[in-house]
């Protein structure tokens, strides 16, 4: 019998998480209200959808990693059937077929529930094996991936097609996918690039060109790079203060409260600004991955893992694209940039990992 | 490595893998995240230099302000070139919510034919940078304006943009004179100054226009703005004002100029009538003309090419640059010569036979009155215009004297102050012609241009000038063309030009216009029929210039000719004689004899002058003696 239950305990909730969450959160109000020109409406809704997900995140935290498991064919077999619903009628909206409209409700993103579905069938499956998985278990591993990558990629929205393989990815790479076959795979992977190409839609193409080089084309795609680098670059080291930002303030950069958010930051508060953000999202990081180590089993450690390095991904890949060593692809800034929809995921996420984690705590301390 | 299969789940061993993999991952992070820090740095502190002067010239920009062009009056502030705001169509692509729609609607409501609508369109894919707007159409009606107006609404990222163009409200009569401006072209944009020209769009490319461009242009202002990135001016940051170009006052009348175009009446030809006292060029015209408008916005090639093949040579500035032998016109010049070199005096005869024989030569020059004017002194032979004195005296006088006292008049060279473009015209001369075709002088070819005839080519303005110096007895006063620039008087810089002419006797000015006057009231005058009548006292001298040489003893028939091959007419004069008040000279192309086509011409030009203005005082000079505010003195026994 331990002794007195905290608070936090009683929720099923990290104190520390939850603080590095919230300090985060609270940042990215205070760039975004930059970021949308003043407008406080923005951060309103902002705010008011943050709630939403925090209150998500709250619920899905109070769950056992064995209802979670229960509940994953089911989650995961109705995404895949949302996914394949969006093929045959979903809405058509900026040249792309992402949306499922439930008449008089929302309209809703499968693909988006599919970066939480995915982990947790691939580490449902896995966890029931012996690990490291074998070659059967990674071809099935292979198929539970393979369905809802092309259905999303067919969209197209290849960038989260890429992020819902990572998510599943990280738990074959946990599971102790062998070295040799990592190699393997990313040898595989770096042949069949070529071949991507063509299998791109020609705007996709254009982006990669485009990244390899901005120059070529100022005033179209290139806009958006040599804009940001340069709202970056000009930040210096201690940036232009907050609303001094000329680039975003005087709207040089696109999207700037949405994927270029970091654009911002880096230009009203420079490198010491970014630096701090990246901490933050490192600690995150680092708490995420030592909570999935607690994890009661292989499941929990599982899913706790790929939840938080899909996580990082997110911040890496809009990083990387903002400041220019990746190509664009409409990744946001977790947790900072504007949009509901990728806050609940990523909350949920995090709801997700602190079940998992509270769950082996209560039991163990018991 | 591979395991065993079958066994019990080993969750120890499961959990240190994951853990292994866990810190791998935990690895991967770190070295991703550093990644990402090296690239900040990289950009924020090592490349901040450059980003930061690429930000600041993102936002700063800096604008030229055009000064407004300066007016042009003639000598009574009529105005003859002035700036209309005239109206723009542009489209900002990014604004247009559709296009197609939106340019589909322009179409309908600007009327535009189906050939102008495709030009449109491609100019609306055009543009420098995004939010950059694209010029649509030029000149817009203000019924074209009105119904953008209503129609606001319907046309997002549409505007009507006003812009001041330069328009000329005569341009058939001021044509030549005033030049025009055009669009700055590659060539000008290389040699202007980029800064002052920043925001022209507009240069003089000929006449006054040219010339006195710098004046009228004036000096462009700037401001510096802080945009944001669709190109919207958020503020000013910095400004100074342009300063617009200075206002021209012509010496021109614009009423005499549309006199001398009444006069030539469609013909080829060219008056220049100048104030001798001032030198200020009262009337310069050549005809025809062209609409000077149309050159502007830029000239259609069509209208263009129509201008340059037409035959009358439209686009020909005949006033400076038309190039016409003087024929008889040279002989009050060659009297002068003559007189200066002591070759003659005003008593000195001569008996004409009817041709003028070189000692030792059998060839026989002939007067233009087969038998002859019998014996002929200075005064009769400018009167009747007798060939044979002027061929004794250019063989006396030799090819050197003529080309020697005649460079005075101003023959061969460029004689107006401030005309762009102006001819030198050709003064036939024995180093000349060796430079030229690298042959000798040869005795004939003296008499030839004794008469005005042979190599010589005068400009009109160069025949006005050197008239009005004649009319001043000697006294040079370059002819020009600017009276004000802004406020400032223009001034004649005295110590630049050459010194006047002076004759041993000063008499002998009045004995050659004695003889010039003859000429209008003479008994025996060419223009007799033209000096009818006259309320003044006139001087002049008719001329006939060959288009082609006729062959020895060949007989001129000008109803057999080619119009286009028939003489050129001639005439040049200055009235009052006592107090020259204007100097006209008169060429009207392939009219025949000088004495019957030009000289009514003349005539016209200096009764309006002396009998209709002469109320009017002398242009104000401020700074000058201003006591020759004159009125017209009535020269007795003329009366009726």
């Amino acid at each position: 019998m331990a002794g007195r239950r905290s608070l936090w305990d009683r929720l099923s909730l990290d104190p520390w998480l939850m603080l590095m969450l919230l300090l985060l959160l609270a940042g990215g109000l205070v760039v975004l209200y930059s970021a949308s020109g003043q407008r406080m409406a923005t951060v309103i809704a902002q705010t008011s959808r943050l709630g939403v997900a925090l209150a998500a995140m709250g619920i899905i935290a109070q769950l056992t990693p064995r209802t979670l498991m229960r509940w994953t064919p089911l989650v995961y077999g109705l995404t895949l059937a949302m996914l394949v619903a969006v093929e045959i009628m979903g809405d058509i909206g900026m040249g792309a077929q992402r949306w499922l409209v439930i008449p008089g409700l929302m309209r809703f993103q499968p693909s988006e529930l599919m970066k939480l579905a995915m982990p947790m069938m691939v580490a449902t499956y896995l966890a029931r094996r012996h690990l490291p998985p074998s070659f059967a278990d990674l071809g099935v591993c292979a198929l539970i991936m393979a369905a809802p990558v092309i259905l999303i990629a067919r969209q197209p929205d290849l960038g989260t097609a890429l992020l819902v393989a990572c998510a599943g990815m990280f738990v074959v790479l946990l599971a102790g996918l062998t070295w040799r076959f990592i190699l393997f795979l990313g040898v595989l992977i770096g042949g069949a690039l070529p071949l991507l190409w063509f299998t791109m839609h020609n705007y996709q193409r254009q982006r990669v060109l485009t990244f390899l080089h901005p120059e070529s084309d100022p005033l179209g795609a290139g806009w958006n790079i040599i804009q940001s680098t340069t709202a970056l670059g000009s930040g210096g080291i201690w940036g232009k203060g907050w609303l001094q930002g000329t680039q975003s303030q005087l709207e040089f950069l696109p999207e700037r409260h949405t994927d270029f958010i970091v654009a911002v930051l880096g230009e009203e508060f420079g490198l010491f600004g970014m630096l701090l953000v990246l901490c933050l999202y490192l600690l995150i990081v680092m708490r995420g991955l030592w909570l999935a180590n607690q994890a009661q089993d292989s499941f929990g450690r599982l899913l706790a893992g790929s939840i938080i390095l899909t996580f990082f991904i997110y911040v890496f890949v809009n990083v990387g694209m903002v400041s220019g060593i990746l190509p664009v692809v409409g990744v946001p800034l977790p947790l900072v940039s504007y949009g509901g929809t990728s806050s609940v995921t990523l909350l949920a996420g995090f709801g997700i990992l602190m079940a998992i984690y509270a769950h082996h705590r209560r039991r163990s301390s018991r | 490595m591979p395991r065993p299969r079958h066994t019990l789940k080993n969750a120890h061993q499961e959990m240190q893998l994951i853990r292994v993999r866990s810190w791998v991952a935990a690895l991967a992070v770190l070295v991703l995240i550093g990644v990402l820090a090296s690239r900040l740095v990289y950009l924020q502190v090592m490349q901040h230099d450059v980003y930061i002067t690429r930000s600041e010239k993102n936002r700063v920009r800096v604008e030229p302000l055009p000064p407004t062009r300066g007016l042009i009056f003639d000598r009574r502030g009529e105005l003859l070139a002035e700036n209309r705001p005239t109206y723009n169509l542009t489209l900002v692509r990014e604004r247009a919510d559709d296009l197609d729609a939106t340019l589909e609607l322009l179409a309908e409501l600007l009327e535009l034919p189906e050939k102008e609508i495709e030009a449109f369109r491609q100019r609306s894919r055009q543009r420098q940078r995004p939010y950059q707007p694209a010029l649509l159409m030029s000149d817009l009606d203000a019924r074209q304006i009105a119904r953008l107006a209503v129609n606001r609404y319907r046309l997002p990222g549409v505007e009507v943009e006003g812009q001041l163009l330069r328009y000329y409200p005569d341009p058939e009569i001021m044509s030549h004179a005033l030049g025009f401006v055009g669009r700055i072209n590659t060539d000008e944009l290389e040699r202007l100054d980029s800064g002052n020209y920043a925001g022209t769009h507009f240069i003089g490319k000929t006449g006054v226009e040219r010339f006195y461009e710098d004046a009228l242009h004036g000096k462009a202002g700037l401001r510096k703005i802080e945009t944001n990135a669709r190109g919207r001016v958020l503020r000013e940051l910095e400004r100074s004002d342009p300063v617009p170009g200075q206002d021209l006052t012509l010496t021109l009348d614009k009423r005499m100029q549309q006199l001398a175009v009444d006069l030539l009446g469609g013909r080829r030809g060219s008056i220049v009538a100048i104030e001798p006292a001032t030198g200020d060029i009262l009337a310069m015209v050549s005809t025809p003309g062209f609409d000077s408008n149309q050159f502007v916005t830029g000239i259609s090639v069509a209208n263009y090419r129509e201008l340059q093949d037409d035959i009358d040579l439209p686009l020909f500035n005949r006033a400076t640059r038309g190039h016409y032998p003087p024929g008889s016109t040279i002989k009050p010049f060659m009297a002068i010569a003559g007189l200066s070199e002591g070759r003659i005096t005003p008593r000195t005869t001569i008996r004409d036979p009817g041709y003028y024989q070189l000692p030792n030569d059998s060839r026989r020059y002939r007067n233009w009155l087969r038998w002859g004017h019998g014996r002929v002194d200075l005064e009769r032979a400018l009167e009747v215009s007798n060939n044979t004195y002027f061929y004794s005296l250019a063989h006396e006088l030799g090819i050197d004297g003529i080309s020697r006292q005649l460079r005075r008049f101003g023959f061969g060279e460029r004689v107006a102050e401030d005309i762009y473009g102006e001819s030198p015209g050709l003064l036939p001369s024995r180093e000349w012609k060796r430079g030229r075709f690298d042959m000798p002088w040869y005795p004939g070819e003296t008499l030839s241009a004794g008469i005005g005839q042979g190599y010589w080519q005068i400009t009109p303005l160069q025949l006005a000038s050197a008239t009005a110096l004649l009319a001043n007895r000697g006294h040079r006063v370059p002819p020009h063309l600017a009276a004000r620039v802004g406020d400032k008087e223009v001034r004649m810089d005295r110590t630049k030009i050459e010194p006047d002419i002076e004759l041993a006797d000063a008499g002998w000015w009045q004995d050659v216009i004695d003889g010039m006057e003859a000429v209008l009231s003479g008994r025996e005058g060419t223009a007799r029929r033209s000096g009818q009548g006259l309320k003044y006292r006139m001087a002049g001298k008719s001329g006939t210039a060959q288009v082609f040489s006729l062959g020895k003893d060949e007989k001129y028939n000008a109803e057999e000719l080619a119009e286009r091959l028939r003489d050129h007419a001639l005439f040049m004069a200055f009235a009052p004689v006592e107090d020259p008040q204007i100097a006209v000279a008169v060429i009207v192309e392939n009219a025949g004899g000088g004495s019957s086509h030009a000289a009514h011409l003349a005539r016209a030009m200096t009764d309006k002058w002396l009998l209709d203005f002469k109320h009017l005082p002398r242009l104000q000079r401020a700074g000058n003696d201003n006591t020759s505010v004159t009125t017209q003195k009535t020269p007795g026994g003329v009366e009726g």
